[in-house]
Formats: C-alpha cells, structure tokens, sequence
C-alpha cells in the first residue's frame, strides 16, 4: 500500500445514519404510479404432473390484470445458469414439477392482496409422484429426478486438482499404503453438513418498469449482482445492454442467496411488457424458504490418516452434495470450491471426491462461504477426532502439519492450487495467546472436577477467495449468457467535479459490506480528500462500468484493487495539474489536507481549484486534455487465500442437551485492513451465521420432499441474546496479489465458526463417550448421542 | 403474508364488542394480535370479521380482589412479569410471561390471548393450570366462570364459546407455605421460543410435609395439561430430593406426547420429567 494515512483507521460506517434513521431504500420502498402487482402459484408437491391448469376464476377477479402459464412465456426458454450442468428451471412449469415451491403460473392484479386471492383461485390438477430426497437414494439412479439426464449424479468434483484417473489413484493408495503401518492410526467418521436456508432480513423482491415507446427497462431489484442481471434480462427480450438499467439500492443482506438471476425476476420484466405498467413482486418468507436458493447439504465421510506422535500422512473425503432440482447461476460449481480448501492449512495429500447429485428439492447454490464451510468443516472435524485419538493437543498436532511460512510466496497446496500468501503458526500462536489457551483448558479442567461438562474446541481454516483472475473462465466459469464480459474483474470509475468533489462509481453490489465507507476511504487516502467529498454510486448499472457484483468475499480485493488503480490515476493527473498551477515538479507534489502542496514548502492548491482547472482545458499544461476521471479495470493473477484460527468454549446441561457457547475467540487473517470497524462486523456476522449452522438452523425435507421449517418459528436463527460476546483479533499477512495487500473477510467467520463449537461440545462430552455428533446440535440431539454413548 | 379482506371493527365498550360477536358468527377477537394476526397471514384462519377490544376500557388492569388477582383481558405479557401482585402470588405465571416471545412479543401480546389461543407449546397455560387459575368469559347473556383445570380442550381450542370473549383471569392469592415455579428448555435453548417441553408447580409445604402441589405440563402434548400424576405422588411427603425425583417420574402419566421437529417421544418424556423436578424444587425453595 503507498499511503496508509486513512486506510486501516476507524472510520464509521457511512451508510449507517440512513439505515438507523429508517430512512433506507430498499426495493419495496419504490412506489411508482399504477404498479401491478404479482402473486405466484407454487406446487405443494415435490415431484408431480401437472395435469391441467384452470386460470378462468382467477381471470374473472375484479382487479385482476392477468394470469400467465408456461405456455405464455415458453418462448423466452430455460433460467439462465453460469455451469448449464444438470437441469435448468422452466421460468414457468405446467410439464412436471420438480420441487414444493416451483412456480407454476403467474397472477398480475391491482394490489398484491388481490393477486394473492386470484393466485388461490388459479385451479392446478396435479398427479402427485414419489419424489428423490435422501442423497444416497439419489445417487443410487433407483430413480431419476430428470430422465432425460440418464443419471442424478450431475458431475463429481475430485481432488487433487487437475490429477487424472491415475493420478488421483496414486494418491489414494500412497495414504492406503500407510494405513498399514504399527505406528498408525485411521480414523474415519460420516458426517452430515446440513441444509441451510439463507434468510436476508430484507426478501428479496423486484419492480420491473418496461417504459412504452423508449423500448427500455428499470429494474430495481434486490440482488447483488446487477450488472448480470441487466445482462440477462436484455438477452430475453432481445434488448442492448444500454436498455436495461437495474438499481440495486439498499440490500438488507443476500449471503449468496442474491447471486442469482431468478425466474421471477425474468417473469415480472415480461409481465410489465406485456401489461405496460410498472409491475413489482416481493416474496413472503415461506416463498423465500421453498423458492429462494438454499445452500450446503452434504453427507460424506471423512478419514484421517496419522502417526501415534501427530504426523498426519493422508485425508481422504469422500461423499455426496445436494444440487436440489434445478442448476441455477453456480449450481454445481459450489462443492467444487471446496476443492480449493480441501486441504485447507495443511501439507499433508489429499484425496477427495464429491459427487453432486440431483433432487426433488430447492435449488441450492452459493450461501456465505459456499463448499468452503463444507471442506473446512469436514477436515477439521476429523482432524479434532484423530488429535483425541492419539491423545495430542489439538492445537499442536494442527501446528505439526502445517504448510510452513517459509514456502509462501508460492506455496502450492496439496489439492493442486497456488497460495498467494500465509503464516499459519503465527496465527495460531496469536489465537492461543488471546483465548489465554493453557489457561481455559485449567479452566475446563476446573469446571469438569465440580461435575460441570465444559469443552473447548479449536478449528482453523483456509479461505479462497477474491475471485477475479481472467483465467477463471478457462475453468468453466463464464458470465457470458448474462450478455457480460465472461471474466470477474475489478472495475471502477473515479471522477472529480469542478467544485472539487468526487464520485465513484463501481460495479459492486453490496448488501451490508460497507461500500459506502470503503470505497471513499480508499479514494479519499489517495486523493488527500476528506471522505466527506466522496460520494460512492453502486448497484447501478446505468451510473457504474458493468461489473458483476458483490460476492465471495471479493470486493475489496478486486473492485477495491480497481478503484485504488483508478484513484492513481486520477491522482497522477492532478498532480501535472497541481504542479503546472504551483510552478513545481510533479515529483514534488504530495496530496493531503484537501489538495495539493510542494513538498517541504507552504505552496499548495486545493482539489477544488485543481477541478476547477483541469475542466478549462486552456488553463491546463501544454497537450493535456481537460476532465479528471479515470476507469480502471483489475485483474489479479491468483484468489487470495485468507486464514484463521477461533476457539470456542462450550457447557452442556447433559440432562436435556442444552449447548450454552460461553467463550468465542477468533483471529483472522485478511491481510491488511482497510476499515477494522468493518472487518470486525463482517467477522461477527459470519461466526453468527456458522454458529447458527453449528447450534440451530436446519432446512428439514420430509421424504415426500415437503420443507418442514419453511417458516422463521421452525427455522431457528442465531439471535445477538443467543450468542456471548465474541472476542476477536489479527494477524495481518499481506497478499501479494493486489496493491492493497488485502484479501477478503465477507465469509471467513462462517467458514471456521461451525467447526469450532462442535469439536468444543464433542470436547464437553468426551467423558461420557460421545465421539461426534451431526449438526444442528440442538438439544434433542446431543441428548440423543449422549444416551447412545451411555448405551 | 396477505390475510384475505375482513371487516374491522374497534368498538368502545365490551356490550356492543360481544354483539358485534353475536352478529357475526365466525368473527374473531383481536387483542394483541401476536397469534391471531400471523395466522391469518398465512391464510391458516380467514376470519369475516375482526373484532379489536384494544379500545375498550377497564380491561387492561391486574387487580387486587383481596383474595384474588384479576389479570385483564389487555394486560401484556410484560406487564404481567413485571407485576409486583403476580410476581408474589403467582410466581410461575411471572416468569413464564418473562419467557414468552421476544420483548416485542411481550410488550404488545396478552397473557388472556396466550390463554385463548391454547398453544401446545405456549408458557402461561400451564402456569395458570398449576395455580388453580380461573377464567371469566363474558358473552350478550352474561358471563360464567371456568376452572382452567376445564379451559383447554384439545391443539388451539379452549373452552371459549365463539361468542365470549375472556375479560379476565384470576389466580388466588397464597399465603406463607405456598410457592410456586416454572421451568423449561425452550426450542432454541436455555428459557428462549417456544417450549420444547415446560413444567409449572405450585406446592404448599407444612408442618414439614407436602400438603398440596398442582403441577402442569407444556410443549409435550395437544394441550397444556395437568400432571396429576405428580401431585399424587407428591403430597404426603417431604419434599425431598428423592421425592421430588419419584414424583417427576409422572410427568407425562395420561399425557399422549406427540414427536415434534424439537424432540421424540422419548427426549419429551424424559425432558418433562427433568423440568417437573425442577420446577418442583424452585416452588418448594419460594414455598420457604
């Protein structure tokens, strides 16, 4: 980083005062004159012909604009998707549905009250079939969700990365070869990484205004990726990216779930063509819990391989992930980034094999961290079970495998991929230091003497993340049926006004990560400007250069990098400005303070009178052009590769299974910091969310395929009274893949979280023989395995 | 979340509130509306008409009857734990309004509408069993009074007529020798959401022995029910450890438990067990 007089400070968040104050816009809050809208018809069967559907009640409502089937909008085709493996999603299906909540027809009305009443009345005869739920049934082909596809196993993600048949071969007999060996040991546990419902606070929600006679679209929708988005919509209606504006105002959270093109998206823009008037459609929860995407839901099994004395000589995964019924924008590609961190901070082989396969479900797709949490949980569960085994502290047996800091930069992890950077040993040390480590175990110890069950549990992990080198594409991953340029850079738009103000504007679709504050505090550090002149436009496609959005942790490393590369820019033509206006050397113009001055002397000259000069071309150096903006677009040469260590510190009432979380510490690795206050927050929220995996949450499917905790009484979140205090810190590791030296902390806290309070609470019962215990360790459950221990 | 149309009618006085109920068989009453109102979001009750007693007078005080304390039919939650009478006389009813919803829940729902609404797993029914609460429901042809021991019949339906409205609830007032407690393990946890399974007790100690107990159980069943299997098993001794664990093996005799997303018939059987005893040592520490 050139200049850190900003960056790394705490700054307060800017966006806060309007959210605080009520006076946020969210999609919903856009009210335009004589909006139409929308209610949906959704199967209440899992898997089901549909035989016949009788819209002419509906059609005959008061208010009623229209009701659409699959008939009306078939010519616009299939839901588009980033990886078209598996299925893709009919907009609308009258054929077969394939999952509770699948939309079957489309009722448009005055107000959503009455769309609601018509959408009753829409008469659908279906003939309900069995359907595919639990995954080994799936992947045995008993029965197949999509005939056409011959199979229910979609693709199967292997590592390491790259081997071939024989090469996987050879790593998986080197591990079985020492299996064998006296002074070893196996251990090898199913696990399952349960399904979990995404839950925005904000639903999502869209309001399509097709504007008669402009033959354009605005589109306002809560989504994080605008730009794909606009994208899709013009490729349905045929329409130039220049068309198509989507605002993505205020985003109360999306967590992956936003990272998507829906079908209703698409179906609301055809309604407001074809009606002529603005037409909007918010989902109600039990919507967002049946039709929204969803994420994990694996079930495989986990098998160490290790010395009697710590040295591990293998890791093998091996199981099944649930794609649900239809491949949407990641679908599939999802467990495949658990192949980047499958050997997660360590150096020992690897062997892993997932195999994705379809059901009668919800499509499930990138929720926070996104087949990271999955291969982080998976390793570092069976690594805490091998340590018990051997009867090694935990946290020295994960030192002695350690890739150590001596091979970074260029370190390559055994399932295939280069690292940017990483100093795991320190970060360890750090987090052992901060939790007081020998201390809590006293701790435990004490607490374990007085009859108390309390445990402790460590876990680390390795994010990958800040997606955005070109060469992704080569992978399969392309953006171009969005209509967008198929790769994930950075881009940013830096502009001075004449009176000295700036803007940026960016691609970024944030919701909740504190754009706002970042973005300005990076050009505000390069501009020597006061955050305060800064104003920041995202989630606009008409105002930002097209970039696709905000998600998997990659902001800051590549929009930011973009906007830092940007703001240079500006900055090296505003100091030819500056120097021609203070008759100095443009070596010596330095810029703080709201301007610029000559080095070591009291000769200076404001932003505003630098702006005001460089838009009155015949004032500016001899050849220069007038304005002072510049585009930048970034593109980095790896991910980044985050890492951390947390702790956590448990008590079990073994009498009716109550997990009460007393302690949880977590230190985090981001490389530098921009905004800490930010990072924190972002921290915080990602440990709630893999707390919230490890302690409550669960989407339970029935085996006809019906969501049991479609709602929020029986889908239980993590609430601030639920959790302790988390204390945090850091060690900083700069990437070396960015000039900002950062790497990404939007998923980290979710990615180590699980992982750490159920190695605790399995730590708080191992006197009573309890080995492991599946996720959500609700108290019907630890009860359950305690009684199955005792047995 | 869109209720189908309804009428909305906010009278001013409890008269014309119960004509209103008897001239539109099917309305529903409206107090704080914290179960009403999602049902009907969710398009699982479509009532016609809505009638809100939130404006009529004389129905949002706890009072002191000298022997009695009325619980009105307004009176929030929050109120209700918050209340010095109650908290005295009827401490298990205290604390399960404490844990009942979140404080929003508690400062806008009703202790009368939780008693309505009859939840399986709801937290004030069975305190209001285990204190021998009794219920007074008035309609157009005056107002009759129900044990609550009678007041809840099966899943969401109480023994109101659909033309009464439940004014108030009382619960005796106790002397020295009289506690009572109620302990639970809520859905997510700890005291929080809905009980997984929950026990109220009231027990009156003298002369060193147990001389009555009425104890309750919640979230097991269809309704929230008396345990009379415990108070049996109870009374007549001294309200020992050994005791108190032999008697809470009755939590659930003549209870159908019913398996739920949050315990088998097993974990519920076993948990109402754990919370009866506990409850029972928490009302006989109050008892002195």
């Amino acid at each position: 980083m050139s200049s850190t007089s900003v960056l790394g400070g705490v700054v307060r968040r800017r966006e806060d005062p309007a959210l605080i104050q009520g006076g946020g816009r969210y999609t919903d809050d856009v009210k335009l004159a004589g909006t139409a809208h929308v209610a949906f018809v959704r199967s209440p069967f899992a898997h089901a012909n549909v035989l016949s559907v009788d819209t002419s009640a509906a059609e005959a409502m008061d208010g009623v604009l229209a009701v659409y089937t699959a008939a009306d909008v078939e010519h616009l085709g299939l839901l588009v998707a980033q990886a078209p493996v598996g299925a893709l999603r009919p907009l609308l299906n009258n054929g077969t549905v394939k999952h509770v909540g699948e939309a079957v027809a489309m009722v448009v009305a005055e107000d959503p009250y009455l769309a609601r009443d018509a959408a009753d009345a829409v008469d659908v005869d279906y003939d309900a079939l069995a359907a595919v739920v639990d995954l080994k049934h799936s992947l045995s082909d008993e029965m197949l969700v999509h005939e056409d596809l011959g199979s229910n196993t979609l693709v199967s993600w292997t590592g390491p990365f790259g081997a071939d048949a024989d090469g996987l071969a050879a790593v998986k007999a080197g591990i079985d070869a020492e299996k064998s060996r006296d002074d070893v040991v196996v251990v090898t546990q199913e696990m399952i990484n349960q399904r979990l419902i995404p839950v925005p606070i904000e639903p999502r929600s869209v309001l399509a205004d097709y504007q008669i006679g402009y033959g354009r679209f605005d589109i306002y929708s809560s989504t994080q990726i605008p730009s794909a988005l606009a994208g899709a919509i013009g490729k349905y209606f045929g329409m130039a990216l220049n068309q198509v504006t989507v605002k993505a105002m205020e985003v109360g959270g999306g967590f992956g779930c936003k990272l998507n093109v829906y079908n209703d998206e698409v179906l609301v823009a055809f309604a407001s063509k074809q009606l002529g008037c603005p037409v909007k459609w918010t989902e109600t929860r039990r919507e967002a819990a049946n039709s929204t995407i969803q994420g994990r839901g694996w079930i495989a099994t986990a098998t160490m391989t290790g010395t009697t004395d710590g040295e591990i000589l293998g890791f093998e995964l091996e199981g099944i992930a649930d794609m649900g019924a239809y491949s949407q924008n990641f679908t599939v590609a999802i467990p495949f980034l658990g192949v980047f961190v499958g050997s997660g901070q360590y150096s020992f082989p690897t062997h892993w094999k997932m195999d994705c396969v379809t059901t009668h479900t919800m499509t499930t797709d990138a929720y926070r961290g996104a087949g990271r949490p999955e291969a982080a949980y998976y390793l570092e569960r069976i690594l805490d079970m091998y340590s018990r085994k051997i009867g090694m502290d935990p946290a020295e047996v994960r030192r002695k495998n350690y890739i150590p800091a001596s091979e970074f930069p260029g370190a390559v992890s055994p399932m295939g991929f280069p690292m940017d950077t990483g100093d795991y040993e320190t970060n360890l040390d750090a987090a052992l230091e901060s939790a007081g480590w020998s201390g809590l175990l006293a701790e435990r110890d004490a607490a374990r003497a007085d009859g108390r069950h309390v445990g402790v549990g460590i876990a680390t992990y390795v994010e990958v993340c800040g997606f955005g080198p070109s060469g992704l594409v080569d992978l399969g991953f392309s953006w171009a049926e969005y209509q967008m340029p198929s790769a994930f850079n950075g881009s940013s738009l830096v502009r001075v006004h004449p009176d000295g103000s700036a803007t940026v504007s960016i691609g970024t679709g944030p919701s909740g990560q504190g754009h706002q504050t970042t973005w300005a505090q990076i050009v505000g550090d390069g501009l020597g400007m006061d955050v305060d002149r800064i104003r920041v436009i995202h989630g606009d496609t008409e105002e930002a250069p097209p970039i696709i959005g905000t998600f998997g942790s990659r902001s800051a490393a590549v929009d930011g990098s973009a906007c830092f590369e940007a703001t240079q820019k500006v900055q090296a033509k505003a100091a030819r400005i500056a120097a021609h206006l203070l008759e100095a050397s443009e070596d010596d113009i330095e810029f703080a303070d709201g301007g610029a001055q000559v080095v070591g002397t009291d000769s200076s000259v404001s932003w505003g009178e630098i702006a005001k000069t460089a838009y009155q071309p015949h004032l500016l150096p001899e050849g220069m052009e007038g304005g002072l903006e510049a585009h930048a677009i970034f593109s980095p040469g790896n991910a980044t590769w985050p890492f951390g260590t947390h702790i956590a510190m448990v008590e079990v009432d073994t009498d009716t299974g109550d997990v009460k979380l007393l302690r949880y510490i977590g230190m985090d690795d981001c490389g530098n910091v921009i905004s800490p206050m930010i990072v924190d927050g972002q921290i915080h929220g990602g440990i709630a969310q893999g707390v919230g995996q490890a302690m409550f949450e669960d989407a339970v499917y029935d085996m006809d395929g019906n969501l049991l905790s479609a709602s929020l009484v029986d889908y239980i979140l993590p609430t601030a009274a639920d959790l302790p205090s988390f204390e945090l810190g850091r060690t900083v590791t700069p990437t070396d893949i960015n000039p900002l030296g950062v790497k990404g902390i939007g998923e980290a806290g979710t990615i180590g979280a699980a992982q750490t309070v159920v190695n605790a609470v399995v730590d708080a019962l191992e006197s009573l023989g309890v080995t492991h215990i599946d996720m959500p360790l609700r108290p019907q459950r630890v009860w359950q395995a305690i009684q199955d221990a005792q047995a | 979340m869109y209720p189908r149309q309804f009428d909305y009618l906010a009278p001013s006085s409890l008269d014309e509130a119960l004509s209103a109920l008897d001239a539109n068989p099917g309305a529903k009453v409206l107090a704080g509306g914290m179960s009403l109102l999602p049902m009907m979001k969710l398009r699982l009750l479509s009532p016609e008409v809505v009638v809100d007693i939130g404006r009529i007078d004389g129905l949002g005080d706890i009072t002191d009857n000298g022997d009695s304390i009325s619980i009105g039919a307004l009176v929030t939650h929050g109120e209700v734990a918050a209340n010095g009478l109650v908290q005295e006389h009827g401490a298990a009813l205290a604390t399960a309004a404490s844990w009942t919803g979140d404080r929003q829940v508690r400062n806008r729902g009703t202790c009368c509408g939780s008693m309505v609404h009859a939840d399986v797993a709801a937290d004030q029914p069975v305190a209001a069993l285990a204190l021998g609460a009794t219920m007074v429901a008035a309609s157009s042809g005056g107002t009759r009074e129900i044990a609550a021991a009678d007041f809840f019949v099966d899943t969401l339906m109480s023994a109101l007529e659909p033309n009464e409205i439940l004014t108030e609830m009382r619960i005796p007032k106790v002397g020295a020798g009289t506690g009572s407690a109620y302990d639970k393990l809520g859905r997510r946890g700890g005291h929080t959401d809905y009980a997984v399974a929950g026990v109220a007790a009231s027990v009156t100690r003298s002369n060193g022995s147990i001389s009555a107990a009425t104890v309750a159980v919640t979230g097991v069943g269809n309704r929230p029910a008396l345990a009379g299997g415990v108070a049996d098993a109870l009374v007549g001794t001294d309200g020992s450890d050994a005791a108190i664990e032999a008697a809470a093996s009755h939590a659930t005799d003549g209870i159908d438990v019913l398996e739920d997303l949050y315990g088998s018939v097993g974990y519920k059987t076993h948990l109402a067990q754990v919370f009866a005893a506990r409850a029972i040592g928490a009302a006989l520490a109050a008892a002195g």
